[in-house]
């Protein structure tokens, strides 16, 4: 019984969070206007997202939004990678103090990270646009990285460096043939994780675009609101784009639970 | 299998960190095709030295010479030169062949001929079967195989071996010493190795070097280690031994434990104070009550597998181990008695404390970075003097506070009838100390010292 | 070796140093600067005298700290009956609820318009409410989960062997217990509804302002000085949350947990 009313409540919260989803999913597959009124089943939404039938600067927002997270991703992963390496070499206040500038980003909220990087270009004088963007989404995507990248160095025999060298590496194969294959889950996890949360990001993007007409989907969507009434197509997009979050965070957390299984199988 | 030809000859070689001394001018020959250990507890520098050996860290002085060339700054990769580590250090991302053929397709060799080198060393290591094993899913015996592997097929000049064994277990290790001893006759590569077991190098080498805070000991067969320690702590170290406080009478003939026995050690002196080191195995027990050289009651006996481990309490109150084949039960009374060659007599490192130290004011003096109170003196304050301090004089308190300057329990030595303790002030002094108590290794104590035990003498210079 | 490993954290150093300590500087540099960019208090004077941006920001307190006793209240149910392994033995629900955490927050929130839309509900303060809890409910179950899931059941356990009820011993063990995560939790919930701009704009049509959009607003019309004495204002309340709730479990190690 007890159960039983455990097992109901838990299911009644997760109807709830995902209820606007689901209707969202819903009403993708008809092709009214307004949301909320069925006429019919009918799948011309997607094929009018997928085809281009929707308005340019939709389609532009969407690009941009991959390939800004694609760039942002890249940059993050390297620097950050690289970073945690220095990191994890270094000791006492240099350290301690590196840390914790690492944890500010992810402390901020994103409207602070916004206003002080807007604040940043200005005083510099740089004009805003895809650049800018890119920057401020490196700066909080990296610190992911860093978090992502440093147990695997931790997990890391560091005598395995010294073997390297020791059976004829130069630093820079050493690194190659054996610090990086090592580091090297910590680093799609970061990189992953740097791609979602920069495709995600709504508020640092709206402060950082300037005023070119730079979009991403996020600022698109944002300012398609604003104007009252959703284009519909949108209703397709948010359900492809809740797919595949999905899909990547089930190969996130895939990715994470192989390690250990993978051992005893071997044994 | 070791020729006369040197290999590798270390000439005052010293590393610092932090201002503190890891390893002190180390000298040393390595002949082609030895095996040779570095021994000593842990901190005692061997394996620093190894590392510099390898490359991994590099001298603040010294040279190591790899066939007359001075190797000292080359980078790791440029040495011929390949270590096993002590935690094996395999590459967890390869498997068991491609780790194995790490070094030489970093020399670009042809892919056949790695592949003839590779299979041929994993024989050798009896690890054919599992080339496409993942690393991690091998034992601790077989990882250490592949390290082996992976060092060995690089056909280095010099085998550096940090540990090997030593996350084994006993069963283990005691094989892989085995595998290790054929393996360095059947290579006739030059072997140094590195461990804390005296077993382990006194089985395994050609020639032992015994270390101790940054300092070499002893350098010789295990053998002479074993027969002939040069000092207190060589003896103790290697194997069990009885140390002794004795006196050199003269030539051939030493006193100790309150009798005088014939010995075959010269060239001391007269009525010098010396130490004494009897090995367990070699004073001879029987149940006479006369005609022996000395007279006592077992206080305890426990039975080792092969020998009876035995403690006799003498007649005149010094405690000393004996090995035998037969039981002497607890409380019988023994008669013992020794060989001549059969004790070892050994130049005392020290008969007292001494210090540097400067006189403050008539009844104070300053060494061991602290300020004492001493007997009144006639000597004007800021007189460089030389404080000498008996090790009975040292006063040790269990309470840290209570000391003049706090320290820790450094060594412990038992010598028959009172324990020989080196203790390490906070400061990295070492005072040495003549105790009844019975204190343990790493114990934090206060030291105090009477101000009637401590002797100035004004310093010549 | 002979290049120090640890200089590879220079790059990141300097970039840290130019895009998140700079930065941060300079909004409190122009919170105390006129346009000419001289030393004034004036933008906070300003701030004080505005009725409506004052009236604005504690509203905005009203309702994150609605919010957060809300998520609470709902949450910490939820993740004690996750975390108990009679009650709930598939991680597949602790994944539905993580799951949510990682959709861009306008589509969550435009999701609630929808929602509220389409069961013909008015889209006033209570679908304010309604979609901030729905927004950050995860935000709150989640680190409390963690905690609870992480507890050493022997500890309730050793509580029933000495003799406590059920009831006490959720009172005296497994609560006490479980306050880091609670104080992660509240922070997790409070630090972003209270900096949430765009969230209230779109659920209420424009007809309820919070402090978010109070500066967005003034940094999009130019006023960046006042724009940034007001963010200089929202750090100062997330500064002062932040130590007071647990600085052991942070944001970071709660998101960074996930993976």
């Amino acid at each position: 019984m007890k159960k039983f009313l455990a097992q109901a409540y838990i299911w009644l919260l997760l109807i709830i969070l995902y209820a606007p989803i689901v209707i969202i999913a819903i009403f993708s597959f008809t092709e009214a206007k307004v949301l909320g009124n069925w006429t019919g089943f009918s799948l011309r939404l997607y094929g009018n997202l997928l085809s281009g039938g929707v308005s340019s600067a939709l389609v532009r927002a969407i690009f941009n939004t991959l390939s800004i997270g694609i760039l942002a991703a890249i940059f993050s992963t390297i620097l950050g990678s690289i970073a945690a390496i220095g990191i994890f070499n270094m000791k006492g206040r240099a350290r301690k103090a590196i840390t914790l500038l690492n944890d500010v980003p992810m402390l901020n909220p994103d409207i602070i990270t916004g206003v002080s990087l807007f604040i940043l270009f200005v005083a510099v004088g740089v004009t805003q646009g895809y650049i800018t963007v890119v920057l401020a989404h490196v700066a909080f995507c990296t610190p992911y990285v860093v978090l992502s990248v440093m147990p695997k160095l931790r997990q890391m025999n560091p005598n395995t460096y010294e073997a390297a060298l020791d059976l004829g590496a130069t630093p820079g194969q050493a690194l190659r043939k054996v610090i990086i294959p090592q580091i090297r889950p910590g680093m799609v996890s970061g990189f992953i994780l740097a791609f979602t949360l920069s495709i995600d990001d709504f508020a640092v993007t709206l402060f950082t675009k300037g005023n070119q007409g730079l979009d991403t989907l996020s600022t698109y969507i944002y300012a398609d609101a604003r104007k009252g009434g959703l284009t519909p197509e949108l209703r397709p997009l948010m359900t492809i784009i809740f797919l595949v979050v999905l899909l990547l965070l089930i190969v996130i957390n895939l990715r994470s639970a192989k390690g250990k299984p993978k051992k005893i199988q071997r044994i | 299998m070791a020729g006369t030809e040197e290999i590798i000859r270390i000439e005052h070689l010293t590393k610092r960190y932090d201002g503190k001394t890891v390893l002190d001018d180390f000298n040393l020959n390595i002949r082609k095709g030895e095996f040779v250990t570095f021994l000593g507890p842990s901190g005692c520098g061997k394996t620093t030295t190894l590392r510099l050996i390898a490359g991994f860290i590099t001298p603040d002085e010294g040279r190591i010479l790899l066939e007359g060339k001075d190797i000292a700054t080359v980078p790791p990769y440029e040495r011929p030169l390949n270590t096993v580590f002590q935690r094996y250090a395999l590459f967890p991302h390869l498997d068991v062949y491609d780790n194995s053929a790490f070094g030489l397709k970093l020399q670009k060799m042809p892919t056949d001929e790695i592949d003839r080198k590779v299979r041929k060393v994993l024989k050798m290591v009896a690890m054919t079967d599992y080339e496409d094993r993942d690393v991690e899913s091998l034992s601790g015996g077989q990882q250490q195989r592949v390290a082996i592997a992976r060092a060995i097929v690089n056909e280095p000049k010099v085998l550096l071996l940090d540990e090997p064994l030593a996350a084994l277990d006993r069963k283990m290790r005691e094989d892989m010493q085995l595998e290790l001893k054929e393996m360095h006759q059947k290579l006739g590569i030059t072997f140094i190795y590195v461990t804390h077991d005296q077993e382990e190098a006194l089985t395994l080498s050609d020639t032992v070097v015994v270390m101790r805070e940054g300092r070499i000991q002893q350098i010789g067969t295990p053998r002479d280690i074993y027969n002939e320690p040069v000092n207190s702590f060589v003896a103790d170290f290697i194997g069990e031994s009885n140390i002794l406080n004795g006196t050199m009478i003269r030539d051939k003939r030493v006193s100790f434990i309150g009798h005088e026995f014939d010995c075959v050690d010269k060239g001391f002196g007269e009525n010098v104070p010396v130490d004494v080191v009897v090995r367990p195995e070699d004073i001879y027990i029987s149940r006479k009550t006369e005609g022996e050289q000395f007279y006592g009651k077992v206080t305890s006996c426990i039975f080792k597998g092969v020998v009876y481990e035995m403690l006799v309490q003498t007649d005149e109150g010094y405690e000393l181990e004996i090995q035998d084949y037969n039981a002497f039960e607890a409380g019988s009374s023994v008669g013992m008695h020794v060989h001549a060659n059969d004790i070892q007599v050994m130049k005392k490192e020290r008969v007292c404390n001494t210090f540097e130290g400067e006189v403050v004011s008539a009844d104070r003096v300053s060494f061991l970075g602290e300020e004492w109170e001493i007997a009144p003196t006639s000597l004007e304050p800021g007189t460089k003097v030389k404080v000498e301090v008996p090790f009975g004089g040292v006063d040790l308190q269990d309470n840290r506070e209570d000391g003049t300057i706090e320290g820790e329990v450094y060594f412990i030595l038992y010598k028959g009838d009172r324990y020989h303790l080196t203790i390490k002030t906070s400061e990295d002094y070492f005072l040495y100390v003549d105790t009844q108590d019975i204190w343990d290794k790493g114990d934090l104590v206060g030291v105090k010292i009477d101000p009637k035990d401590i002797k100035i003498v004004k310093d010549e210079d | 070796m002979r290049i120090k490993r640890s200089s590879w954290a220079i790059p990141y150093g300097i970039f840290l140093i130019l895009f998140v300590a700079l930065p941060l500087l300079l909004i409190a540099l122009y919170a105390f600067q006129d346009r000419s960019g001289a030393f004034t208090l004036q933008n906070f004077v300003k701030f004080f005298n505005t009725p409506e941006d004052l009236h604005t920001f504690v509203y905005s307190i009203e309702i994150a700290l609605i919010t957060t006793v809300l998520c609470l209240l709902f949450g910490y149910p939820a993740a004690w009956i996750l975390a108990n392994a009679r009650l709930n033995r598939s991680a597949v629900t602790v994944i539905l609820f993580i799951l949510p955490m990682w959709i861009n927050m306008l589509v969550r929130t435009l999701a609630t318009v929808a929602l509220f839309d389409f069961m013909k509900l008015p889209l006033g303060e209570g679908a304010l409410i309604f979609g901030m809890v729905y927004n950050f409910l995860p935000f709150m179950i989640y680190p409390i989960y963690n905690t609870l899931h992480k507890m050493d059941g022997s500890y309730a356990e050793a509580a029933q062997d000495l003799g406590a009820s059920p009831a006490t011993v959720f009172t005296k063990v497994t609560l006490p217990l479980s306050m880091p995560g609670v104080w992660s939790g509240i922070l997790m919930v409070f630090m972003p509804t209270i900096s949430t701009f765009a969230v209230a704009e779109l659920i209420t049509l424009n007809k309820v302002k919070l402090f978010g959009t109070t500066i967005q607003e003034n940094i999009n019309n130019g006023m960046w000085n006042y724009g940034a004495a007001l963010a200089l204002i929202m750090l100062v309340i997330i500064a002062v949350t932040s130590t007071f709730t647990d600085e052991e479990d942070k944001r970071a190690d709660e998101k960074g947990g996930l993976i």
